[in-house]
């Protein structure tokens, strides 16, 4: 009732939603890489970016600027998704895929623990001390700093997609997607393009993490829904479509900010999980009528 | 399956446990009735992952939801169930011994029948999902589970709502008291291991576990010769949720105190117990998730003991070595070795020419 009632509220939620969005979007493209080329579901995603969110709250902390953060967050979790592969990570890719989810579901427990224990259980937020645009009357309100993330979202998954294009790397990767067994025979060494794949993922989350606590807050124990959400994103899309990953996560992002105005808050992450499962069963029913199922 | 004489010794083993464990060390009865629960747990898990090949993240749900609604039957039998989570509990309200008696069996039928229902309502939808898509989908479930439980004001919400405690005789030394109270649930739980442990033995021995077995290795074929996949299916989960119920039931009466994300709906510890405890012991096996519930147990103990703060850093380096390492658990490694154990023929010639295929490959 309330959505037709109060058109700025929801066009307020809209622009809110869409600017988060483009940070979901961007945690998917780190999943949708690595199940693509590796075929593993990364559940520790969320974990990264919150560790991503973490590196630059401390950097915030220390006297500097949040937006310092963002690159050193980059290189800290590739450096960590590179040392993770070579530690666990690659005895799992060519397993069953449910090992690989309860690995990487092993890792995600470290991880969160870990930052428990680093940073405590408080509710954090890195200021950025941007100020905020007022449009129609006071109606609608733009943080600067949501518009900024918005922009570094995009533009750090523009920057991984020309690099897919155009680097020797990125063109190994590409290949080994199509066909790792193709690309071993051509010279590439996919050990290597699986390393870096990983390591390429978690910067990317360690980013995304970066703009979420400049935006929003971190905790802990707040990863798993981004987890969840990135995988609903790559679903929806399907893996390999990258101009897909970029609508239904913004899409996702409008969608949550509505229905936590609608329900209220408390209901948003419950509400995630279960449009979740309900995409989930839906495309499923879709194609159980022919008889397939989702693979 | 294992041969009569071991299955005996196995039987025998556990029987003489669960009734001497209390009088022999009654400092750990609440840890050997939480590993009767494990038991439950890791038994009813095998159902879907080990025999069925469904790796489900959401049995957690019919566990929470037994737990929840166990403790609400027994309260609002006596008292008013919003007004005793306004008060925190404890000890403005106490049940006198019949209306403790009465609640309890009460909780436990209620336990025990809505979340076999709710399994045949979210079974009918979610068993439509294969593969890792029914796990990650189950996960999403458990944890919307604990989230709409954190909303629910009449339980308390995310504060928590505390259980009825034992009933006390006036007069009665109450440490004593209370101690008669932990051996009565944890006879319980050994007699809840029991049934359950004593059902699925008889369930895989008829044409339902022959049907479980082939769905698993292969759903389009099994349904293909004529079965009805999805009703098997859903009835797998059907007993899954009717025995997590109860042992939610009497987990939360054994714990004292219920709350969404921590005890009931504990996707990321519980949920993932019952996944670890079966793949350590071996999945699809009987026997599997019992042994690898005990071995579970004792390294849980031993990290809580010496880890202290550490203790779920150990769990997840735990899930990774497990999995990496023993993926097909302690009865996989055993059947690799010793195959005439399970039942297997072995023909000596024939396994020495596939070592040696092995060993050249």
């Amino acid at each position: 009732m309330i959505l037709i009632q109060a058109p700025f509220l929801n066009l307020q939620a809209i622009l809110d939603g869409v600017m988060i969005g483009a940070i979901f979007a961007l945690v998917a493209y780190g999943m949708a890489l690595a199940w693509g080329v590796m075929n593993i579901i990364n559940i520790a995603q969320g974990e990264f970016v919150i560790l991503g969110g973490y590196i630059t709250f401390a950097v915030y902390k220390l006297g500097f600027s949040p937006f310092l953060g963002a690159p050193l967050s980059f290189a800290f979790l590739f450096v960590l998704g590179f040392l993770l592969y070579k530690l666990i990570v690659n005895r799992v890719v060519d397993k069953d895929m449910f090992i690989s989810i309860l690995a990487t579901f092993g890792i995600s427990i470290m991880i969160r623990q870990i930052m428990n224990l680093i940073f405590g259980s408080q509710v954090e937020t890195a200021l950025t001390g941007l100020g905020t645009v007022f449009l129609f009357d006071h109606n609608i309100t733009i943080a600067l700093v949501k518009l900024s993330s918005f922009a570094i979202a995009i533009a750090g998954a523009i920057g991984v997609i020309y690099f897919m294009k155009v680097s020797k790397l990125g063109r190994a990767i590409r290949a080994t997607a199509q066909n790792a067994r193709a690309a071993r025979i051509l010279g590439v060494n996919t050990e290597k393009v699986y390393a870096y794949t990983y390591a390429i993922n978690a910067a990317l989350c360690g980013l995304a993490g970066s703009l979420v606590v400049m935006t929003y807050t971190i905790h802990p124990y707040m990863g798993l829904p981004y987890t969840v959400r990135s995988f609903m994103i790559v679903i929806v899309a399907g893996l390999g479509n990258i101009p897909g990953v970029l609508a239904s996560g913004l899409g996702l992002g409008a969608m949550e900010e509505l229905a936590s105005y609608a329900f209220g808050t408390e209901y948003r992450i419950g509400l995630v999980f279960l449009l979740l499962v309900f995409i989930l069963v839906y495309r499923s029913k879709k194609l159980a009528k022919r008889r397939e199922y989702l693979k | 399956m294992m041969s009569d004489r071991k299955e005996l010794i196995g039987f025998l083993i556990i029987f003489v446990f669960g009734i001497l464990a209390p009088i022999v060390a009654p400092s750990h009865r609440i840890q050997f009735s939480e590993l009767f629960i494990f038991m439950v747990f890791a038994l009813t898990w095998n159902i879907q992952g080990g025999k069925m090949g469904y790796n489900t993240f959401g049995n957690i749900i019919f566990f929470g939801l037994g737990m929840y609604l166990c403790a609400s039957t027994q309260i609002s039998y006596a008292f008013n169930l919003s007004e005793w989570t306004a008060a925190g509990g404890i000890n403005t309200f106490v049940h006198t011994i019949p209306e403790y008696f009465i609640s309890l069996p009460l909780g436990l039928l209620v336990a025990a029948i809505v979340p076999t229902l709710v399994a045949l309502v979210l079974g009918s939808f979610m068993l439509i999902l294969r593969g890792h898509y029914f796990a990650i989908g189950t996960l999403g479930l458990g944890i919307a589970a604990g989230e709409f439980a954190t909303t629910m004001d009449i339980w308390g919400g995310g504060m928590g709502m505390t259980v009825p405690i034992w009933p006390k005789v006036d007069g009665q030394d109450l440490e004593l008291f209370l101690g008669v109270g932990v051996d009565f649930f944890f006879y319980l739980t050994f007699v809840l291991f029991l049934i359950t442990f004593f059902t699925l033995r008889w369930l895989y021995s008829t044409r339902f576990g022959l049907i479980l077995t082939a769905i698993r290795d292969n759903e389009d074929k099994a349904e293909a010769m004529g079965i009805p996949t999805m009703r098997y299916k859903v009835t797998g989960w059907l007993f899954s949720a009717f025995f997590m119920g109860l042992a939610g039931a009497l987990f939360g009466n054994i714990n004292g105190y219920i709350e969404p994300n921590e005890v009931a709906f504990n996707g990321a510890t519980f949920g993932v117990y019952m996944v670890l405890m079966t793949i350590l012991g071996g999945k699809g096996t009987l026997w599997g998730p019992i042994i690898g519930a005990i071995l579970f147990q004792l390294f849980k103990e031993f990290f809580w003991t010496y880890f202290l703060g550490w203790q779920l850093v150990a769990l997840g380096f735990l899930i990774v070595i497990i999995v990496v390492f023993f993926p097909e658990g302690l009865m996989g490694w055993l059947r690799g070795k010793k195959p005439e154990w399970f039942g297997e023929v072995v023909d000596k010639k024939a396994r020495l020419a596939q070592v040696t295929i092995n060993t050249n490959d």
